[in-house]
């Protein structure tokens, strides 16, 4: 999706309002995951893992719980000044106002579709705004590190893990 | 499996993880070396053999071959900057950079290549290191070739290299075997997650061992903050213990005092501490002229399977296009595989949803090159800049600009022709909007086209080099030839931030060589006794 001349004046200018918004809100630094936070970072991984996860509503959810909970890892080991802009970022996304004008999703992150969310993931990705391009990789690698960080996903892709014995 | 680090420590090792530190200590040695990957073991190594009481320190931990379990999930944590996620400022770079004991030589692929002799006439005409040629080194690149097992890997290569090998020749493209820093090597391919058998020939199993058998003190998770100076000469560095998580600062103080201090915090760390140190820099040198050898990605499926995740990571190389115009021109490029481990990988390939899943799904018959572009060089390739961010920790600029794209698409388009004349199926850049390529013929038009800037093309990067660079004089460098910084008397850098310029190879024999030299001249200095019998 290639966004309008308009869409694009109208992201970049909501964009930098609600971002130092959320510097401000987030001034305290990296912590814990809140729920809306989890909340939010599953509707990512439905998309971003679509094609991967299952399709039985119960495994799919589990798998996701996992993937926020490797996410939640990792962030653990970042940089303190990462840590932070990651803290931003989500903090940002789960502002109502911010789902809607900066990434377009309208329902709450629990009901949105994988369509929908596949679609704010790809005009992030496709923006001209290096900020939300950064932030399309970082969510980008974040999911996918954690999800395949996990060897019961790599029976799918056929990996068979580090060689065993003799150690 | 035998594991000589905690052989070590339990036969009475000078090791103080200083997370655990219940207060500050004040303590004196004759030398104090900052960092313990190819800079820092050399130089432990070398000076501890002369007689000086050296300390290390590390701001890693220390771990071996016990602890590395070949999973990607412990390894980059653990073993790497930032998680294996250090990026430059405006994050369009991804560094790969090893942080625990031994540095990046931990974790690296273990290629070994000298300092190329174009490279030393360049940096004899640019920077009037007449000192240094390959004639003038060759003793000392011996020497470590020597004592790190560096030969010729003569195990066929794996089959991702493989690709490497069949597309090049169908193309007339020679290619060269790499040599590797292993000894007894089972082959496994874990390189980048530490070597669980002890085969690869790094700092950890070789020169820092040496140094703690002869008494040397060892630190780790100790940042270095800052040196402390009166005058010309160095007095202390301040260092500040951080908690077991390597990331948050325990609270306590370490202060180091000796006769001489040596930084070896790589070229990223090393600037950034003399930065923040405030040591005199009048020309504005320090911390630019910062380079990465650039990376930039071609994927392939391929008929068979590869498994590009078994086997040694890297051992072909081509420097054909390294060689189609003189050195300052277009810029260069090396090329070579990565391996390929189900998060390297993933995270490398662009997109996301059922078109990522669908790539997943073929991650046994995938193929990556991978073109190292040699900045420096041409008038326009100035590299990048460590500056320090509000916490006092290292930034980095890198702007990648026209000479790096233009480069870049020689690079992919070069790559996808080798890939598809190796019988490559499918061919696409790491690139956010290629769409992948069913034949070279498409991939020549599609690549031809492709927008490169940040972001939407992915780099890489796991060389960084520069920002303390050496030259025969305070208005071009920030050290003489011999490492020694212009202005402070007892200070020496001994890493890859030393070079003027990337090097065209991967650096880790480049370091080895020229660290062996120079702390061989500061051992016998501080020693009082006569210079080493190699020029």
């Amino acid at each position: 999706m290639i966004p309008s001349r308009r869409q694009f004046i109208r992201t970049g200018l909501a964009g930098s309002l609600l971002l130092s918004l959320s510097g401000w809100l987030n001034a305290a630094g990296a912590r814990r995951l809140s729920v809306a936070e989890r909340e939010m970072l599953g509707a990512l991984c439905n998309a971003m893992l679509e094609g991967m996860l299952p399709t039985d509503p119960v495994q799919r959810h589990r798998l996701v719980a996992l993937t926020v909970d490797g996410i939640a890892v990792e962030i653990a080991g970042l940089s303190l000044a990462a840590q932070k802009e990651v803290g931003e970022l989500f903090g940002l996304l789960v502002l109502a106002p911010a789902r809607l004008m900066l990434a377009g999703v309208g329902q709450p992150w629990h009901a949105a579709s994988v369509a929908e969310v596949s679609e704010f993931l790809q005009s992030w990705r496709a923006s001209r705004l290096s900020l939300l391009q950064t932030a399309y990789g970082a969510l980008h690698d974040l999911t996918f590190g954690a999800w395949y960080a996990r060897p019961d996903t790599w029976e799918a892709i056929g990996y068979p893990g580090p060689p065993k014995g003799y150690f | 499996m035998f594991d000589p680090i905690r052989a070590g420590l339990a036969s009475g090792w000078k090791h103080i993880d200083a997370s655990t530190l219940a207060r500050g200590q004040t303590l004196e040695f004759d030398v104090v070396i900052v960092g313990t990957g190819a800079g820092g073991g050399v130089t432990a190594d070398i000076l501890s053999d002369a007689g000086l009481r050296v300390v290390l320190v590390e701001e890693g931990p220390l771990r071996s071959s016990s602890d590395f379990k070949m999973r990607e999930a412990n390894a980059y944590p653990e073993l790497y900057q930032e998680s294996a996620s250090r990026k430059t400022a405006d994050k369009a770079i991804n560094i790969l950079q090893g942080r625990c004991v031994g540095g990046s030589t931990t974790v690296n692929w273990t290629s070994s290549f000298r300092t190329p002799a174009e490279v030393f006439e360049f940096w004899q005409r640019q920077f009037g290191l007449r000192q240094l040629s390959a004639e003038s080194m060759s003793s000392w690149f011996a020497v470590m070739e020597h004592k790190l097992w560096v030969r010729p890997w003569d195990t066929p290569p794996n089959p991702n290299n493989q690709v490497l090998v069949t597309g090049s020749e169908k193309l007339a493209i020679p290619v060269g075997v790499i040599k590797r820093n292993v000894k007894g090597c089972w082959n496994l391919g874990y390189c980048g997650m530490g070597c669980p058998t002890n085969a690869k020939q790094s700092m950890l199993l070789t020169t820092i061992p040496a140094a703690l058998n002869r008494g040397a003190t060892l630190y780790t998770r100790l940042r270095a903050e800052r040196l402390r100076f009166d005058g010309s000469r160095v007095s202390a560095l301040d260092c500040m213990a951080l908690q077991p998580d390597g990331i948050h600062p325990a609270g306590r103080r370490v202060q180091l005092r000796a006769r001489h201090f040596v930084i070896a915090g790589g070229a990223i760390g090393s600037p950034a501490l003399l930065l923040r140190s405030g040591v005199p820099d009048p020309y504005r040198l320090l911390g630019k002229r910062t380079f990465l050898h650039p990376v930039v990605i071609s994927s392939a499926l391929m008929p068979e399977r590869i498994d590009a995740y078994a086997g040694a990571p890297q051992s072909i190389y081509s420097d054909h296009f390294l060689h189609q115009a003189p050195i300052d021109g277009p810029l260069g490029f090396k090329i070579e595989t990565p391996p390929l481990h189900p998060v390297l990988f993933s995270t490398t390939l662009q997109g996301f949803g059922e078109a990522h899943a669908r790539l997943m799904r073929e991650f046994t018959q995938a193929n990556a090159l991978l073109a190292l572009l040699r900045d420096g060089f041409h008038p326009e390739s100035r590299g990048g800049q460590v500056r320090l961010g509000n916490d006092g920790l290292p930034v980095l600029d890198y702007p990648l600009g026209d000479v790096i794209w233009e480069a870049t698409r020689r690079a992919l388009l070069a790559m996808a022709e080798i890939q598809f004349s190796a019988g490559a199926r499918w061919v696409s850049p790491a690139h956010e909007t290629a769409p992948g390529y069913a034949s070279w013929a498409e991939a020549r038009k599609g690549i031809s086209e492709l927008p490169l800037k940040p972001f939407v093309c992915r780099v890489v990067s796991a060389h960084v080099m520069g920002g303390c660079g050496m030259a025969d004089g305070p208005q071009r460098g920030v050290v003489d030839h011999r490492g020694r910084h212009f202005w402070l008397a007892n200070l020496s850098v001994h890493d890859g931030s030393l070079f003027p310029t990337s090097l065209g190879v991967n650096p880790q024999l480049s370091i080895y060589g020229l660290v062996a030299r120079n702390a061989s001249l500061l051992a016998a200095e501080l020693s009082g006794k006569p210079n080493p019998v190699i020029p």
